[in-house]
């Protein structure tokens, strides 16, 4: 298959279509503009729905009632726009709609800017929303990995009847890459596989048929059960759908975690440390959540690892995660930067060098 | 033996949980019979709010939604837009939800002439949390958050949701009606109807406001609760239709 040339936004954004979504949702907000642009010229060449909402509440209100009727719809925006999803995304959460948002981060908090950032990890991975839930969260590092995910991440969410959260940064969705994009899907909603759904039930069809799409459960013992079923599902979801990708990890000297972009730039860091005789292995969890702690812990209990430094676009969040995984067992360093300046590939050698002269 | 009357089966066997003198049951009922008279079961969605109408999906034998508070209308456009112009899609609110929370998702649902239908129930005043003021409270009329009574200066006048959704240029048709009397029953049936049949001809957003009483939260009994409906809430909410774009 030939190779295009595509931005990232828009190459999600056909790999949303082309993994059966026919419904987007959304508001203008820089640095992801380019989605729903796409999705306003493309949605109605296949028969599917545009509608640009009045606001981010909207937006997300109007997923909840499409996605309840079964069908595959999409929502994207950035950072401040996501934060006004929240509750939206709770209530998806508590009533199990299965639904696909995109988060393509810029920094913050407030406006911040519109540069990328990876100041959102606590708000997608610890809760974001109200109430216990979790979202099966992916965090891509490139452009053809958010296509390649994309492709499945609507089965998952009606597997697990629970909205995917892409955790993408302004980087991936502003660059382009040449990619290869994979053949349309063909999706209709199979009312067998989902009698959730609200598609008109009627009296004298079977009565657990009714659809109705809810998050309130009024008596201490219903919202129990109903937290129970929840937690059973993510319990699933935590054994089942861990990914990560390891990089030069055997018999590694220190080993780097990072996630999206700064992995990529992790990997050259790596890559010139060799060259200097230094061996550092990656660790790069695709999944946010679930996170991969046993990965992580894995590599990182190697008798040859002396320590490990963790990277990211913001002052330290999947830091605490690493601690988590780590355990104490290893020294965890962390090196990042907010206001959106990447760290670079020379900033990660550098760290390295000094955290190996014991500075 | 002939059968007179029968429940309608829009309506589940669940007891209503609403108060003594309350006119929800009263909105339900008519709701319920509108869509059953039309051969809607089957192909009609609602969408619950958040207040005393919260359980509605308990009530409404068909599909049901239950939103946000106040995001009644923007869930209502998902579904539509999903569903198509063959399943009626409404939205039963409160006026704590709709004029308040809610008037974003209103405005905007009126704006895009989404084919929704709203069952708008204005009590002039938060029921399900205990009684505080609304923006719909009327001046002089005490709540628990405006305990010596809501004034002008500070809380503004009450908000007139028909008058203000009948300014937009794509609202198809807004009445506002009540249930106080038989009469009055009546024609907000007729003006539910309408609305619904305005829907399935795939005509645009339709919003019925139905003025209606909360003897507990206002202090009165049910009777008193009507008279007060009567001399307070009729003159400053003045029944009747704000746009009828077939009518124009």
């Amino acid at each position: 298959m030939a190779l295009t040339l595509m931005k990232g936004s828009e190459a999600i954004a056909e790999a949303a279509i082309r993994a059966g979504a026919r419904f987007f949702f959304g508001y203008p907000i820089t640095p992801q503009t380019e989605i729903p642009e796409y999705m306003a010229a493309r949605m109605p060449e296949i028969g599917g729905c545009f509608l640009q909402a009045e606001s981010e509440v909207a937006a997300i209100n109007m997923v909840y009632g499409a996605a309840g009727t079964g069908a595959r719809v999409v929502t994207s925006s950035s950072s401040p726009g996501v934060s006004l999803k929240q509750e939206g995304i709770s209530y998806c959460a508590g009533a199990q709609v299965p639904c696909l948002i995109i988060n393509v981060m810029r920094g913050g908090p407030g406006l911040g800017n519109i540069q990328a950032s990876q100041g959102d990890y606590f708000q997608a991975v610890k809760g974001g929303g109200n109430g216990d839930y979790h979202l099966l969260t992916y965090a891509p590092a490139s452009v053809q990995e958010a296509i390649d995910i994309m492709m499945f991440a609507f089965d998952k969410a009606e597997q697990y009847r629970i909205p995917v959260l892409f955790l993408a940064d302004g980087i991936i969705a502003q660059m382009m890459e040449p990619v290869e994009l994979p053949e349309m899907v063909d999706y209709k909603v199979d009312p067998e596989k989902k009698p959730w759904a609200c598609t008109g039930w009627k009296a004298g069809d079977d009565p657990k048929k009714r659809g109705v799409i809810n998050s309130i459960y009024i008596d201490t013992e219903s919202l129990t059960v109903h937290n129970n079923e929840l937690q059973a599902c993510y319990k699933e979801v935590v054994e089942n759908e861990q990914m990560w990708e390891e990089f030069n990890c055997e018999g590694a000297e220190y080993i780097i975690t990072a996630f999206g972009t700064v992995a990529r730039i992790a990997k050259s860091a790596i890559t010139q440390l060799k060259e200097k005789g230094i061996n550092v292995g990656l660790v790069r969890p695709i999944t946010v959540w679930p996170f991969p702690y046993d990965a992580v812990k894995k590599v990182v209990d190697q008798p040859s690892v002396k320590a490990v430094l963790d990277v990211e676009l913001n002052e330290g969040q999947m830091l605490q995660d690493v601690k988590l995984a780590v355990n104490g067992t290893k020294e965890v360093d962390f090196f990042g930067h907010c206001g959106s300046l990447m760290p670079s590939t020379d900033e990660i050698v550098n760290k390295i060098l000094s955290m190996k002269e014991g500075k | 033996m002939a059968v007179l009357f029968e429940k309608t089966k829009l309506l589940t066997d669940k007891q209503f949980h609403y108060c003594p003198g309350c006119h929800h049951g009263i909105i339900h009922r008519l709701v319920a019979e509108v869509l059953d008279e039309m051969n809607l079961q089957g192909k009609c969605i609602g969408v619950a709010p958040v207040g005393c109408s919260v359980f509605a999906y308990d009530y409404f034998n068909c599909d049901m939604y239950e939103a946000a508070h106040g995001r009644a209308p923007a869930v209502a456009t998902g579904i539509k837009r999903a569903v198509g112009n063959d399943t009626m899609v409404f939205t039963y609110q409160g006026d704590g939800d709709l004029a308040s929370i809610g008037t974003a998702e209103i405005v905007h649902a009126a704006h895009r002439g989404e084919k929704i239908v709203t069952i708008f129930v204005n009590n002039a005043i938060y029921g399900m949390t205990g009684g505080q003021m609304a923006p719909t409270t009327l001046i002089g009329q005490k709540a628990s958050t405006c305990p010596t009574g809501r004034t002008e200066e500070w809380s503004g006048m009450p908000i007139k949701m028909s008058e203000m959704l009948a300014q937009i240029p794509s609202s198809y048709y807004i009445e506002r009606v009540a249930v106080n009397n038989t009469a009055n029953i009546a024609k907000a049936k007729k003006a539910i109807a309408k609305a619904f049949r305005y829907q399935m001809e795939g005509k645009g957003f339709c919003m019925i406001e139905v003025l209606s009483t909360c003897p507990t939260n206002w202090g009165l009994s049910p009777v008193e609760a009507i008279d007060w409906l009567e001399n307070n809430m009729i003159p400053y909410y003045p029944l009747g239709v704000y746009r009828d774009k077939e009518a124009e």
